[in-house]
């Protein structure tokens, strides 16, 4: 692997049962750079990012990640405390669905500013305004900071996970179908918000998706993937206009056309 | 002169798997050059691979043999087989490309995506937008709603921004009035007084002629009767 | 004279595994126990683990001071000093300065404690995120990390809701800059007195069966925030009957008409203050 590359996969290989999730994958990301995974449910695409993100330990294979020291770490390797503090600062995860990683007790500007207080902040007014100035820059308004999230619509829940996300600056985000279950105009908002914060802060990210206009609007690369194995990769307007697998084929013709 | 952009030996096939696996030879054997401030224009029926070739010196499409020289921070690069981050960056500082129709980036504003191209330069963004006749009040709107005709002006706005040495241009005055098309010819020969490398595809005979230093003809590989199907894979994919 | 029960109820095998289990709990600071907690003659909640606690540090010679809510003179205060001076037949006292063991509950003695003395704290929960975080497993992990962020965001809400941390008892502290712990239900006001301490301090929940001490001279830190630091409160009174001024106060109701007198919740301190010519 490159002298910069954030994080790189190997061969990595995962069955559950009968079931091959994962089959031989390898993987690489640059800082700064969106890769999209996309493949119908089934397709392996979400034991690859929890495998990634360290949360699922692959039959095979390996993956690493260079820290901002430059040190390179073997994600299934790296003790329990490690990778859970890479997790609290300089990565990050979000779910499609908000409520698995809110806090629905808590008020917004609390959900917010949990990471930077598990990072050992402990001045209520500096917690309170990088709060605030996430919140803003995820176009909640500020008003609403005290307020618990169960009061909040959908899309404002998904902003609000990212602000919590983002809010510790992670260089690498993984991202699990971020706009899924959300209404189309709130899905376009959202896709807005996602890429001008991940390209302002030159955040790389692996996001999985089945939706491809997602893809296409987020990604830089695209991975294809069916039954575990990778069928295509490349440039996402590459893979997605000029598609070579039959499988990608498919995929891209299925989609239907606004 | 230097050649900033050189075609050597091009060759494109669509498989198309959904439809058993059918060869489509679209392109062979394609070589030219271009040089700074210079114009090729492709021609050739429709049909004939046109807008695929462009796409593929954009590296949008893959090409199955041969190569794409681009100049590229003083090197020459080639597209036909660069990792995708050497593309991105090529596309991010060398090479522009006007496609005849912009996807539209939902929520963001007309004014946001050119100046997004250029370089977040704003006021750049409204100087062009308004030569090409997209009045202030459509600024700040996100152009889904736009006509076809001022969709393609934001589009020429993004693409002519950034000023970048290789200009690709697909039927860039397709959907324009008389009075809008003489501005894009005149953007068109500020580019190449500026050494602007200029591979178009022009419909309109006379913009062509307006700009075009040499032609370069595209001619169809397979039968007529299986035409067709390549424009419906290249109309299919070019959406 | 111990009625024919082992010295202080207890088989010397359990005092031995408690006493051992207390050696690892002094080892590290504020880290909880488990222990083989045994059946005790009065209900969960009434100090078994207290009870536990003392009866494997009692040694023949030691003097007992028992004080619940601050008082020696309470039903239970009264229950377990007389149980140990049945089964250990060990002197007893009131009086903090004279006592060797003092077994409380919600209150740390106004009297500052020395060198030699134990403190046992009944607890009735000892962990301190279980209002925060459900699933025991993952607590333990979050000890076994230090990760604590999620209590300081109990904090951060209290200071967003009340406009300051609303938390009066069992105030949350870090022990020798490593584990949460929780100081048992003492009012937030004692909390100054855990950090520092001369005297050994032991905590025993019975129900729970987790044992955790400080040892003597240890950090605790009450948590708060840099801009709304931790401050000690008590009812703004002077004791109606010492005068105090700087004693933890209990509201009392003095008659049937509903009148009210704040007195020091430390009867011994109290009573030593007004022995020594203060009113209120």
């Amino acid at each position: 692997m490159a002298d910069d590359t954030l994080l790189a996969a190997r061969g990595l290989s995962r069955r559950f049962g009968a079931v091959q999730a994962l089959d031989n994958v390898d993987a690489e990301l640059w800082p700064g750079e969106v890769l999209a995974i996309v493949g119908e449910s089934g397709s392996g695409k979400t034991t690859l990012l929890d495998v990634l993100s360290g949360r699922l330990r692959p039959d095979r294979g390996v993956a690493w990640y260079r820290d901002p020291a430059g040190a390179l770490h073997d994600v299934h390797a790296m003790p329990e405390p490690m990778l859970r503090a890479l997790h609290r600062s300089d990565w990050g995860f979000v779910r499609q669905n908000p409520r698995d990683a809110l806090r629905l007790g808590v008020t917004a500007g609390g959900n917010v500013g949990e990471r930077l207080m598990a990072q050992g902040a402990r001045h209520y007014g500096r917690i309170r305004d990088t709060a605030q100035d996430w919140l803003e820059r995820v176009e909640i308004d500020a008003s609403r900071m005290d307020d618990l999230p169960r009061t909040f619509s959908g899309g404002m829940l998904q902003r609000l996970q990212i602000a919590r996300t983002l809010v510790t600056h992670p260089r690498l985000v993984f991202m699990d179908e971020p706009t899924g279950g959300l209404d189309v105009s709130v899905q376009a908002r959202l896709l807005d918000l996602i890429r001008t914060l991940v390209a302002n802060l030159h955040i790389a990210v692996v996001l999985v998706t089945h939706d491809l206009s997602v893809a296409r609007l987020l990604a830089h690369r695209i991975m294809v993937m069916q039954r575990g194995c990778v069928v295509e990769s490349g440039l996402t307007d590459q893979v997605l206009d000029d598609p070579h697998h039959p499988y990608t084929q498919l995929l891209v013709s299925s989609v239907l056309q606004a | 002169m230097t050649a900033m952009l050189t075609a050597e030996r091009l060759r494109k096939t669509f498989v198309l798997h959904l439809q058993g696996g059918t060869s489509i030879p679209v392109l062979d054997g394609v070589s030219f050059s271009v040089a700074a401030g210079e114009c090729l224009a492709l021609s050739g029926p429709s049909g004939a691979g046109k807008s695929t070739l462009l796409r593929m010196l954009y590296g949008n499409y893959r090409a199955d043999g041969g190569h794409i020289w681009l100049r590229h921070d003083g090197a020459d690069l080639d597209i036909a087989s660069a990792e995708p981050r050497a593309v991105l960056a090529v596309r991010a500082r060398t090479l522009g490309y006007v496609s005849q129709f912009l996807r539209v980036v939902p929520r963001v504003p007309a004014i946001g995506i050119v100046a997004e191209a250029g370089g977040g330069d704003r006021a750049a963004a409204a100087d062009l937008l308004h030569r090409l006749n997209i009045p202030t009040r459509l600024h700040s709107l996100p152009p889904a709603t736009f006509s076809g005709g001022e969709q393609q002006r934001v589009n020429l706005a993004r693409g002519f921004i950034a000023a970048r040495p290789v200009l690709l241009l697909d039927e860039p005055t397709a959907s324009l009035d008389a009075e809008n098309r003489d501005i894009v010819i005149g953007m068109i020969r500020e580019a190449k007084a500026r050494g602007t490398a200029i591979v178009g595809i022009f419909h309109d005979a006379a913009v062509r002629d307006a700009v075009a230093d040499r032609l370069y003809p595209v001619t169809p590989l397979q039968d007529p009767h299986d035409r067709d199907h390549s424009d419906q894979r290249a109309a299919g994919a070019a959406r | 004279m111990t009625h024919g029960y082992n010295f202080a109820y207890l088989d010397e095998q359990t005092k031995r595994m408690i006493r051992r289990a207390l050696l690892k709990a002094v080892a590290i600071p504020g880290h909880q126990i488990p222990f083989g907690g045994r059946e005790m003659p009065l209900p969960y909640g009434w100090g078994t683990g207290g009870i536990q606690l003392t009866a494997a540090v009692l040694g023949a010679s030691d003097v007992l001071k028992v004080i619940d809510q601050g008082a020696d003179d309470t039903t239970n205060a009264v229950s377990i000093r007389r149980f140990f001076a049945r089964t250990a037949g060990v002197a007893t006292t009131t009086v903090t300065t004279q006592a060797t063991v003092i077994q409380t509950r919600h209150r740390i003695p106004e009297t500052p404690l020395r060198d030699g003395q134990i403190m046992v704290y009944q607890v009735p929960l000892p962990e301190p995120l279980a209002k925060l975080e459900p699933s025991r497993a993952e607590a333990a992990r979050m000890h076994a990390l230090a990760e604590y962020g999620l209590m300081q965001v109990k904090l951060y809400e209290d200071v967003t809701r009340y406009g300051h941390v609303s938390i009066s008892y069992d105030y949350p502290v870090l022990a020798n800059h490593r584990y949460l712990m929780s100081p048992s239900p003492i009012p937030a006001f004692d909390n100054p007195k855990l950090h520092m301490s001369p005297a050994l301090q032991l905590f025993g929940a019975g129900r729970e069966k987790r044992l955790y001490a400080l040892p003597p001279w240890t950090e605790v830190r009450s948590l708060d925030f840099d801009d709304h630091p931790f401050r000690a409160t008590r009812a703004p009174q002077v004791c109606g009957l010492c005068g105090a001024a700087d004693s933890y106060l209990d509201e009392v109701v003095i008659d049937d008409r509903g009148s009210r007198l704040f007195v020091c919740s430390d009867t011994d301190y109290c009573a030593g203050r007004q022995e020594a010519g203060h009113g209120g």
